[in-house]
This record gives C-alpha cells, structure tokens and sequence, in this order.
C-alpha cells in the first residue's frame, strides 16, 4: 500500500512559553523550540505500521519553510521511507485552502492509496484533511482512531463519538484520513535515527515543480486572513485562582463544594 | 600395611575385574563433562567482546576476597556460614575425590606431597571437612525443603518452583561425603578386626562414627560395603560434575572466573561496544543488545553463574515494591536462553535461530523498572552484574524505538532545551534571583570567571522546592568562603539517567556540550549537590577538572575551621541519614555526609537498619521521575517507614531526586507532621555560625 502522510512543524506547546507578540501579529518566537506536530506523528506510525503488516511505503510530505525539512527527516528516521518538502517563499501566508491545495498537487504527482493528516494541528484550525479530500475528490474520515485493512481496496475505521462510544465505518481506497492521537504508540526516534537518515537527499518542490500558479497560494490566494491575536481579558465571573498548586487546589475545591459541584 | 580388603584395583564383580568399571566411569564421565563444557562455551565465542583481560592485581585481589575468603557470604549469617562451610570443604576434598578416583586404577596411589607427615594432618582434616559439609548440607536441606525461606521462592510467572534441584544436588553432596567417610571407615573397620593399627581416623568425624558403626560387621560384608561404596562415590562424583553445567551448580565451575573478571570500578556504565570509539558508534550496525549474542561474554559468563541464592532480589527495592522486576530471574531467564539455544541433546542439533530477547525472554516493563541504585551487584557473592545488561537492553529498545511514552517527552525536550522539563535555557538561573542580595551567584562567562564551578543540574534548577537545595548549596559555599560560579544557560542536563535509560547518543551530546562549558569557564574545579551529576562528572566524563560533592567540600571546610557549626535551633529530634544509591554504593562516600551530620552539636543521629551499602533506593532519579510503572507502592514509602522503625524524626539526604521521593512518600504515607525530610545542605545552613539569618531563627 502506497501511503502519503502530510505532517508539520510547530511550536512544542510541551516546551515553549508562548507569548503573543506585541503587535498581535503572531507569537513571539525568539526562544522557540518546534517539533512535528503530535497528531501527525501518530498518523506516521500508523503509516509504518500499515506498511510493515501489508508492504508498500511510506512517504511524509511536509508544507512550510526550509526548517520543516528537519521534521520530515525525523518522520523518516522514525520509519518513513520517502520524504518531500513542498516550501517556496510564494507558499507563505497560505491559508488553509492554499495548504491544502499545494498538497493536492503532490498526492497527484504519486500514486497513493491512502492518504493521512493529523486531525488538527498545534497551531492549526483542522481543516487541511477535509479540504484535501474534497479537492481530490476522495472519501474522507476525520478523527480516526483505528486503521483495520480489509483488503486492496477497503479499510475498516473507527471514531470516538459522544460519551466514549466508538463508531466503525467503512471506507473504500484512494481515501484520506485524519487520525486522532491515542491511535497507536508512536515509536521513539533518537538521535541515532536522525543521524542515520542525515545524508538522505529530501527532494524540495516549488510552485514550478508542482505546476501551481503563484497566485493562487500564499498570501495572494489566501481567502481568509488572520487579524490578530490576543490574551482574552478577563471578563466578569471569572476568577483566577492565585498562590502554591496546594493552596489553588484548596481554594478550587472548596469553590467546588461551595457551588454543589462536589459532595 | 596388610591389606585387609581387596582393593576396586583388583576385585572382580561377576567375573569381570572391577578395575574396568574404574577407567570406564571416569572416561565415560570425562567425555561426557568436556562435550557439555564445549556446548556451554560456544555462546561465549559467539558473544560481544569485553575487555576484562587487564588490572590482573585488582582482579587477583577480588578473587581472593570474595571468591577463596567469600567475604560476601556472611551479609546473609545462616546461608552464608553454610556455603563457606560447603565452600572450603570442596577445596579440601578435592584432593581426596582425586585421590579416590585414581586409587581405582592404582591401589597405592598417594597424592604427590601427602606421603609424609603431611598426609596425616590431611587426612585428619578431610575427615574433619567432609563431616561439617555433611552436617551443612543437611541443614541447607532443612532450611531449603522444610523452612523455605521466601527469597527462593519463584514467582508463577517465573515458572516452577527450584527447590528441587536444590535439594536434589544436597543429596549428591551428602552422598559423596558418606561414601569417601564410609569407604575409609571400612578399611579401618576391618583392620581393627584383624588386629591391626588401623588407619589413623579423626575423632568424632563422620568416618570415626562409621567405623565405630561397622565394629561388628563380618569382613564380607566390609568387602562388598568397601567396593560398592567406592563405585557409588565414583558414580556420584562424576554425575555431580556432569550435572553441574546443567543447572545453577554451574557457579561451582565458573565463579572462579566469574569473579576474577567481575567490574572492578563502579559508577561506570560499559561502552555501547567495547573497542569501539564514540567516533566510530555512527558506523555500528545496531546498539545495544537485542539478541542473546550481543551479551558479552562476561555477561554470558554471568548467566551460567548464578547460584540462584536470590540475594539481588532480596535487596532490590524494585522488586520490593513489585515492579515487574527481580535481578535473580534476569539472570536465571537469560542462562536457560543461553541453555535452550544452544541445547546438548540430542547430539549435533542445529542451533534454533535467535529471537529478539524483548520478545521472547524479557519484558518492556521488566527492564523499564530498574532505577540502577546497584544494590544486586553489591550484593552478589558471585560478582553479576546487572546494570551494564540492562543499560544494554535498554540501548537495544531505545535504537528500535521501544520507549515507553512517559519517557519519550522527557527525552525529546532534553534534546531541545537541556532538561527533561522542556523549561526555557534562560530559566536555568532563576533560583540564584532570590539570593541576589545576599550571596550573589556568578554566572561564568566572558565577564565573570571563579576557581569552582558549581554544577547545580536540571532538577535542582527547575523544580520549585529542589531549589532551595541549590540556595542552601550556594550559601554553604559563600560562608566557607568559596569563590565559585555556575554556568547558567550554558549547563545542559548532566545526562546521568540518559546513558543509564539507553539513549546513549543523546547523553554524549549533552556531555559534549557541557564538557566546552566547564573547559570554557576555565574553572579548576567542580562542586555538586547532586550525586547523579557527581557521579556523571566523576565516572562518566572525561577530561574535566576533578568533582566534589557538597558533602565532601563541607567536611573539608569544617575541619580546615573555615565553616563553624552551631547547634542553632536544636529541637531533639533524632536525624537519620539516607545513601544516595550514586553518592554510597556507587562512590563509597557513606563517612563525609555522616561526620558532617555529627559536627552539628547536639545533633542526635541514628541510621536505618538498611544503609551504607545496603542502602534502600528511594524510587530514582533523573528520567526515573517520569516513568510509570506497574507496582504496589513507592520505593520512598518503605524508606520512609524505614527511617520510623529507626526511630527517627528527619531523614537527611543530600541528593534532590531522594528528597523529591521522600517528601512525597512522607505525605503518600500520612506521616506529615512525624516525618520529615531535608537535605544536608539546607541542613548545615540551618546550623551555620557564619550564617547570619541562621542565627536570628
């Protein structure tokens, strides 16, 4: 099976302070760690997974600036087989529709039976997969938390539903997916990995190579534009518990007994 | 001398000479036991290489201590005065089983040197020998049949219980010691009945009670007991020694060389492969073990020697706390992995391919569980090692990428950031903000520079509560009138848990980058209150000025008068003081941290019944704190317990990872207000005379 995954990088909330900038234009970025997304790590393994189980490969296809090649490496150090770094500067600005509109031309440049995102991004709105799909014309399962393959042409998927239910469908291939965490264990990649994977060459593609107007991505193309980012105020009935994690978790369950919510 | 009975050199049974069965046995026996020993070594011409052929008067030394003196055995009174009995009595009798088997072609054999005056006093002491082994070996069996300790006891899923085997070599042991007395005693049974001076038999010995037991027996029957008893010793002796490479009695063949090759320096982790530069690692192949041949020799070696005794497990505070984990069966699982893939039955069998070890022998969690304190290599009598093994399989899993996800955060931000908490490098310094006024830190750089750096690590810069420890650090050395500094955002992790989890090329990075540091900041030497970054700077890296610990630096100052105690704010409380498993066991400082508690006048201190070096591990350190694992409750809450069955009101460490394991034991435990905890350094400020803000407590 001929698997693309589509991953990112971005701040790791985990080890960053994040800061908005000052003139709300983003976040401060100075002193920024960045990491592949979480939800597409899984979705790699997932990938490998599949591929170790039925064959076939594995590529991880990454949209952004030259430092994403660094996440597409660790993605193949981890087990991916190809990596592809879609990055020019006309693809900055993109809005979702424009991401997912440069990937649509790669997944068209290969021949892939399944194509995986990560449901949402650290930084991202979770709207790249469902666009992807409608783009390719292709069956779309958002918040997939387990792959069965059935055959050549059908997978067997599962959602986690309202109150811990779980919801299986099935879903015929060429299909993309975008998987929830918890769907497996993703593997550790350790510095071994990267430096073994290091001197593999990951091929850069352009608007060029892709056969995209420029215009039509980035910023130019972008329908929706951000505007500005803010540290809500705070508002009316809300009180910021303050002190040692001790005294907080006091305060916050006698407030909770107060107001009936523990007996 | 007359002979009185016919000798098995010149007997008949069924007319066939006897003198046949006393060359086929022993060929037989000797054919078989060289065959068995040749099976056993092929997996040790397979293994990794180790290189133990070197420091032969370190290894000579070890030998004679623990091996011939076995000065590990009384640790455990009972079973260890037993074994040194068992022990010395083979030695002795060595020669005599020698003697015998021989004395079975040629009737007038004498040992070489035992013709004379010599062989008196020999014989005396082998009868003497191989009544006390007899009486030890009954009350083993006693102890192993019908008290059973619980330390032999094995676990379901370890399979079958062993005390089968125990009993059953006991017995091959007792019977070897009736046959060599009674064999004797029936010469002088008959000699004493044909009037003759007997065979000088030691009083009270076995083969004197034998003899006098065999007062009133016919010569035929002293005949037909002399020979059939000589052929039962005969048979029994070589079955015994063909039996033991079959099982743990394998230890009385290679704990000879077992302990002569046994680790010599502790504190150190083994190389990823020995001979292999940290240039040459990126061109390995694979890391770590994953598959029985990638063990080393030695610790194949080990495999085949343990004597299942059970002592690691008993002292393993993993096991203690039921983690999935006991040091005994580790070795006990990897010798029948040894045995069932390279079988001697039948005859020229092929090999069975090896499978993965995680697989098929041991477990993620099992080897996960280990907090490497080295309680078990301390205590085994027959020099195992169990850190560098599972330090091995931990780098197999790390290289296929089996890292439990607890840990794979902590890992990953250590990469980024430095520490395990993924906390912003900047930060590094915050905890020195609070002591701006008072005693100022100076961070080492282009403007500031200091004779001692004082390596301060992750946990105690991070954490909220282990910084006091670093102030308290700070401040000791400011009244000792050190003139010091940190490296500030420049220090990464010492590493110490991330070579001992596996990830061995991250631990190298982070010791490369903190190496430049220290040789940036031109310091002549390094100060630490964490034993895990004293033990890393001291046996992990190399080429960096020589390391202290804080509790060496304060014994120091203290006698050289430079810090003066006081008994400030004495209270009566009883202290007890808790080895860190990286400061004691691992770097033998137990006396330091202790005369400093005892320069506190007034300071009444007691210690746990475990301590020094069998010193109960908290539950870990470094990345230690982040792992989940399967158990019944925390190592600290025994350890907390421990310290109130000493009697004790305050436990003193002088390690942050052990004071994190105690503070939360005590509260896990609902002993807050009964217990508590401090660490040295905190504590020597408290009762500082040049501290003033001590004083006015």
């Amino acid at each position: 099976m001929e698997i693309l995954v589509c991953v990112k990088r971005v701040p790791d909330t985990a080890e960053n302070e994040i800061e908005v900038n000052s003139d709300g234009s983003g976040i401060e970025t100075d002193d920024l760690v960045y990491s592949v997304n979480e939800w597409d790590n899984y979705a790699v393994e997932e990938a490998i997974q599949i591929r170790d189980d039925k064959g076939g490969s594995v590529t991880v296809v990454s949209v952004g600036d030259e430092e994403s090649e660094e996440v597409v490496r660790r993605e193949m150090a981890m087990g991916a087989d190809h990596g592809l770094l879609l990055s020019d500067d006309a693809f900055e600005g993109s809005d979702g529709k424009g991401i997912a509109a440069i990937l649509k031309t790669a997944v068209e440049k290969g021949s892939y039976d399944l194509i995986l995102t990560g449901a949402q991004a650290d930084d991202g709105a979770g709207q790249v997969g469902g666009m992807l799909a409608a783009m390719l014309d292709m069956p779309y399962a958002s918040l997939v938390n387990t792959i069965e393959v059935i055959d050549d042409k059908k997978l067997k998927i599962g959602r986690e539903i309202e109150g811990g239910n779980q919801e299986m469908s099935e879903i015929e291939m060429p299909c993309v997916l975008s998987i929830q965490t918890g769907i497996n264990e993703p593997r550790y990649v350790g510095i071994r990995g990267i430096r073994k994977v290091a001197s593999i060459d990951i091929p850069v593609h352009g608007p060029g190579d892709l056969g995209l107007a420029a215009d039509t991505v980035g910023a130019a193309g972008a329908g929706v534009k951000c505007l500005d980012y803010f540290v809500p105020e705070l508002g009316e009935g809300a009180e910021m518990l303050e002190g040692s994690t001790e005294e907080i978790v006091e305060k916050l369950i006698e407030l909770l007994k107060a107001k009936g919510g523990l007996k | 001398m007359e002979t009185v009975l016919i000798p098995p050199a010149n007997a008949s049974f069924i007319g066939i000479a006897t003198i046949t069965f006393s060359w086929l046995i022993p060929l037989i026996g000797v054919v078989v036991f060289s065959y068995i020993m040749a099976m056993r070594i092929i997996p040790l011409l397979k293994a990794a290489p180790d290189l133990r052929w070197n420091r032969f008067g370190e290894r000579f030394g070890k030998l004679i201590k623990i091996w011939l003196l076995q000065f590990r055995q009384p640790r455990y009174m009972l079973a260890g005065v037993l074994h040194i009995i068992i022990f010395i009595g083979f030695l002795i009798l060595s020669i005599r089983s020698t003697s015998l088997v021989i004395i079975g072609i040629s009737e007038n054999f004498v040992f070489p040197g035992l013709g004379g005056g010599l062989g008196v006093v020999y014989s005396l002491l082998k009868d003497y020998a191989a009544t006390a082994v007899l009486v030890a070996c009954i009350i083993a069996m006693i102890r192993r049949g019908i008290i059973k300790p619980a330390r032999y006891a094995v676990p379901e899923r370890y399979g079958k219980d062993h005390t089968g085997e125990a009993v059953f070599v006991l017995c091959l042991i007792a019977t070897l010691m009736i046959s060599e007395s009674l064999f004797e005693a029936s010469t002088a049974a008959a000699q004493v009945q044909k009037g003759l001076h007997g065979e000088l038999i030691a009083p009270l010995s076995l083969a004197w009670f034998f003899k006098l037991l065999l007062g009133g027996a016919s010569i035929s029957s002293l005949q037909a007991i002399h020979l059939s008893i000589y052929y039962i010793h005969d048979i029994t002796f070589f079955f015994f020694m063909c039996f033991l490479p079959l099982g743990k009695h394998f230890h009385v063949i290679t704990s000879i060389f077992n302990v002569f090759f046994m680790r010599i320096e502790r504190g150190n982790v083994k190389p990823v492969q020995h001979g292999i530069s940290d240039e040459q690692l990126d061109d390995l192949e694979s890391f770590g073990v994953k598959n029985l041949t990638d063990f080393t020799w030695k610790h194949m070696l080990d495999f085949y020697s343990c004597a299942d005794c059970g002592r690691c497990s008993d002292q393993c505070p993993a096991n203690a706390v039921k983690r999935p984990l006991s040091p005994r069966f580790i070795s006990i699982k990897g010798r029948d992995a040894l045995f069932t893939s390279h079988p001697i039955y039948p005859l020229g069998a092929a090999f069975p391919e090896s499978k993965p070890l995680m697989e098929t022998v041991y477990d993620d969690d099992e080897i996960w569980s280990c907090t490497t304190c080295g309680a078990c290599e301390q205590e085994c009598p027959l020099g195992i090692e169990y850190i560098d093994k599972i330090v091995d399989l931990r780098r197999g899993m790390v290289d296929e990428g089996a890292v439990p996800q607890s840990l794979q955060k902590p890992l990953r931000a250590l990469e980024k950031r430095g520490n395990p908490w993924g906390k912003m490098e900047k930060k590094r310094i915050e905890w020195t903000k609070d002591l701006a006024e008072e005693s100022p830190v100076k961070v080492l750089g282009k403007k500031e520079s200091a004779p001692t750096l004082y390596f301060v690590d992750s946990i105690t810069s991070y954490d909220d509560r282990m910084q006091d420890i670093g102030r308290a650090t700070a401040k000791v050395m400011t009244a000792a009138g050190e003139d010091f500094g940190i490296l500030g955002k420049a220090e990464k992790d010492s590493g110490h848990e991330v070579r001992r989890f596996g990830e061995e090329m991250l631990f190298q990075d982070l010791r490369d980058k903190n190496t430049d540091a220290i040789l940036n900041s031109g310091v002549e030497k390094i100060i630490t209150a964490d034993p895990h970054a004293f033990n890393a700077l001291k046996n992990d890296y190399v080429e960096i000025p020589p390391v202290e610990h804080i509790s060496q630096f304060i014994l120091a100052k203290i006698k050289s008068g430079d810090l003066k105690l006081s008994a400030n704010g004495s209270n009566g409380k009883v202290y007890t003081y808790h080895d860190p498993c990286y400061l004691g066991r691992h770097n033998d400082l137990y006396d330091e941290p202790r005369a400093v508690l005892d320069a506190i006048p007034g300071l009444k201190r007691v210690d746990m019944q475990k301590c020094r070096d069998r010193s109960f591990c908290c539950g870990g350190g470094g990345l230690m704190l982040f792992y989940e694992p399967e158990e019944e409750q925390r190592m600290g809450v025994l350890r907390v317990e421990m310290a109130a069955e000493a009697g004790a009101d305050v436990i003193v460490t002088a390690c942050p990872f052990c004071l994190v394991n105690m503070e939360d034991a005590i509260k896990v435990a609902g002993m807050e207000g009964k217990m508590e905890a401090i660490d040295l350094a905190e504590l020597v400020v408290q009762h500082t005379d040049n501290n003033e803000s001590a004083s006015s407590e």
